[in-house]
């Protein structure tokens, strides 16, 4: 049973990165390039965990926390935060508006699938 | 996807970045509260910042970073857009371009630009901004412990720590299962650590009828033996803190062990004071909507497809082949001379016809709009200024124009040296301009258009005007011209095309490059293309390039020279002409001239030149082809018929043969047989210089425009 990832970035060159760092690690990976988007995969893609950017044109990683977390599809799916700050008031900020935890880019790929595996049970 | 591609793939996206960068500059000069604009400026920055940061470009990070921090000020409306920060910014962008390239093309940036601007943006910033100076290494904090590093029996590689005992109690708040963690899997991390026996307390568990699915009941007693300090520990907890009651204490005699967080986090100090959320980035559907239809976009970028140039080209050969093979089948059924079959002829046009519409579908992949050439100009134009000490402004029209991809990477030398040509010799200095009574900022405009299948580009300025009496002077100075020529307003303009030719006064850091306005002129002309020039004293020089559409389909005549076919472009005659002899005159013992409308032209045989005939035709036979070339103005080209006038598939000799001088490339006829395609401007060269006779009034020049 593989662990489905969903990865939310504007920037392709990071979805690239997570793409062969999580591949690699046996995860099946799915990506979309902006919040609105991101929404749109989770319902179709049902992710067992969600990563995703802060900064994004038309909805940003807070915007996808919130809608995931209570919009009509509430989830309880581990959400990830990728960010390059690692600034307290943005971790509070996200874990009260309910993400699971956050990885800081450049993330190099054994912490990533370290703290999946710990969020979701994922064995390498 | 190799880390190497995806390295290339970084590179490509930074070039899209510090497009929307470009572009999002330009919009926030328009206007610096459209908080859209600044968001997508901030954003820009920050995934370049992002993508640096994967692949270990500290300096472009940090000046990213820098960069990015000012940026957020502005975000957070605690700076206001003033017009020296605007121009910062700008600078800011050209940076970190330079040092994008630099990145990618391994060599060192220029260091000191970099630290000018970084001295700068730190100026914008409070000590608050500047004490996290930005690096990457000190972040591996915030993972978790990587159980990798862990032996699989608990057993730390080498020298044994002392083991330790923990005794944690955990009580997790119903945001804590809200928020995605499972307890069960922070138990299973610690279980990686050592020896742990957890005990569940139930006793909140309440009478079934009352329990609340949302709710947490349920506590833990976990004791853990391991070899780890205790930070560790606070790490697996690192993301439930503040959600879950916890109490971590080292068992030794029941001593609370002091909570020392590790660095770089809030530890369990009290939380902070809940944050007020403002509204996220993300603008209600309506307000962006509305945004965008004042911008004139539709949402979204529309959906793409990428796709390797190499299979776009192949499949444009295979079309030039679907081409020639339809004249060929057009060609064979004419020879077979059929009783007039109008099915047979309807088909072939329709086939013809759906040939022509797949081969511009196929060229239209190729096609891209000008704009990103256009937006790098902008940053030509500021350096230009600053190094000139001049005011200058960029305009530009119809960016939306599409030009074949290889055209627009070839235009970009022959564009940024006209550019700067326009602000270092167009433009006139601020004082010169009020003194005028223009506006003290000049005005670069570059305009892209299509009009009658070519495409137009023009460098236009609102200086002064070329200085007709200081060109020709220096054209008589550097022996280009012979004092007593008299020559047309045009065509002393068209002097500056001249190898060897430059006006400034005194060389600026600009000029002096070594690069002329003819080898401008020579780039253009390898497209295919010609450029022209136009100038009122007082109003300004605007410069026009007029480019074929494609490089790979010409019309053309097809002619014969020398019992040979051959195929002439029709953009470069003027007119053809069935000469009579009483126009031709013998000039010396081997030059002819024809009169055409009271001027004198130089005739030409195309054959003679090219060394395929050694003897002179009878003058007065074949036919003649006028043509404007740039060494030797009008001249008449004599072949001996023109056959057909067709467009041909254009293939070019350097790459499957040689070079041959005249020809400029080949091409397949309908019969299958090869015809060479002729450059004029270099049949005319191989004619040894026809000598100058002042006392014939040269022909007025007359720009030919397709």
């Amino acid at each position: 049973m593989t662990t489905k990832v969903l990865a939310i970035d504007d920037s392709r060159t990071i979805r690239n990165l997570l793409r062969i760092s999580l591949e690699g690690a046996g995860f099946e990976f799915h990506s979309a390039c902006d919040g609105v988007e991101g929404v749109e995969q989770f319902a179709e893609v049902e992710p067992d965990v969600v990563i995703t950017d802060i900064n994004m044109p038309n909805m940003d990683g807070f915007g996808v926390i919130e809608t995931l977390r209570s919009g009509p599809n509430r989830t309880t799916v581990p959400i990830i935060v990728l960010t390059t700050e690692s600034g307290a008031d943005l971790k509070t900020r996200a874990r009260e508006a309910g993400a699971t935890g956050w990885i800081v880019k450049p993330f190099d790929d054994a912490s990533l699938v370290s703290v999946l595996r710990r969020l979701t049970g994922h064995m390498v | 996807m190799s880390r190497n591609s995806i390295r290339d793939t970084f590179f490509e996206e930074c070039e899209e970045l510090l497009e929307a960068l470009v572009e999002g500059l330009s919009s926030m000069e328009q206007d610096p509260d459209d908080m859209d604009v600044v968001n997508a400026v901030f954003r820009a920055v920050h995934s370049i910042k992002g993508g640096a940061g994967a692949f270990a470009l500290d300096r472009l990070v940090s000046f990213a970073h820098t960069f990015e921090t000012v940026m957020d000020k502005v975000r957070s409306q605690e700076l206001k857009v003033t017009e020296p920060l605007m121009h910062l910014f700008h600078r800011s962008g050209d940076q970190l371009a330079d040092l994008v390239e630099a990145a990618r093309d391994e060599r060192e940036p220029n260091a000191e630009s970099e630290a000018a601007i970084l001295k700068e943006l730190d100026g914008y910033l409070g000590e608050a901004d500047k004490d996290e100076s930005f690096s990457f290494d000190a972040v591996t904090l915030d993972f978790g412990a990587a159980p990798v590093e862990i032996a699989e029996d608990g057993d730390a590689d080498g020298e044994e720590a002392a083991l330790r005992s923990f005794h944690i109690r955990f009580k997790p708040s119903p945001a804590l299962y809200a928020n995605g963690h499972e307890p069960l899997l922070l138990f299973d991390a610690l279980a990686e650590l050592g020896e742990l026996r957890a005990t569940a307390d139930l006793s909140g568990l309440p009478e079934f009828d009352a329990f609340d699915p949302n709710g947490a009941v349920l506590a833990w007693t976990l004791r853990l033996e391991t070899s780890e300090p205790e930070t560790v520990l606070h790490e697996i907890f690192e993301f439930v803190e503040s959600l879950c009651e916890l109490d971590i204490r080292e068992h030794d005699g029941l001593k609370p062990s002091p909570l020392a967080p590790p660095p770089d986090l809030p530890g369990l100090a009290p939380p902070p004071a809940p944050l007020d959320f403002d509204e996220p980035a993300a603008a209600s559907d309506a307000a962006e909507l509305r945004a965008d239809a004042q911008r004139g976009e539709a949402r979204g970028p529309r959906p793409t497809l990428r796709v390797d140039l190499e299979r776009v080209d192949r499949l444009i050969n295979t079309v030039g082949e679907l081409i020639i093979n339809q004249a060929m089948i057009s060609q064979r059924i004419e020879e077979l001379e059929l009783p007039a079959v109008a099915h047979l002829t309807n088909e072939l046009e329709a086939y013809k016809l759906l040939a022509r519409d797949i081969q511009e579908g196929v060229m239209a992949i190729r096609a891209q709009p000008v704009k990103p050439l256009f937006q790098r100009m902008s940053r030509i134009v500021r350096e230009a200024a600053e190094a000139t000490g001049k005011k200058a402004r960029l305009v530009t029209v119809g960016d939306s124009t599409e030009v074949d991809k290889t055209v627009i990477e070839r235009l970009a030398d022959p564009l940024t040296h006209m550019v700067r040509n326009a602000v270092d010799h167009g433009l006139e200095k601020s004082d010169v301009r009020a003194a005028a009574g223009k506006e003290a900022i000049g005005t670069i405009r570059l305009s892209a258009s299509h009009r009658s299948g070519s495409v137009f580009i023009e460098i236009g300025d609102d200086g002064a005007g070329l200085n007709r009496a200081r060109i020709l002077e220096k054209a008589i100075e550097k022996g280009l011209v012979l004092p007593e020529a008299e020559l047309s307003e045009s065509e002393i303009d068209n002097l500056l095309f001249l190898p060897g030719f430059s006006t400034a006064s005194e060389v600026s850091n600009l000029s002096g490059r070594g690069v002329g306005m003819d080898v401008v002129k020579n780039a253009v002309a390898a497209l295919g293309g010609r450029v022209s020039i136009a100038s009122s004293p007082g109003a300004g020089t605007t410069f026009t390039i007029v480019l074929p559409l494609t490089l790979a389909v010409m019309d053309g005549f097809v002619i014969s020279v020398a019992d040979q076919t051959m195929v002439i472009p029709i953009a470069s005659i003027i007119e053809t002409i069935r000469p009579s002899q009483r126009d031709l005159h013998a000039v010396g013992t081997k030059g002819v001239v024809i009169l055409v409308r009271g001027a004198y032209v130089p005739v030409v045989d195309v054959a003679f030149n090219l060394g395929l005939a050694s003897a002179r035709k009878e003058a007065g036979e074949g036919v003649l082809l006028l043509v404007s070339t740039e060494s030797q103005g009008l001249t008449a080209l004599r072949v001996e018929a023109i056959h057909d006038q067709r467009q041909v598939v254009i293939k070019s000799l350097e790459s499957n043969y040689a070079a041959i001088p005249g020809v400029s490339a080949a091409t397949i006829l309908g019969d299958g047989k090869i015809a060479l395609i002729l450059d004029p401007e270099e049949v005319v060269k191989l004619q040894p210089a026809a000598p100058y006779f002042p006392a014939i009034t040269p022909p007025k020049l007359e720009l030919h425009h397709a």
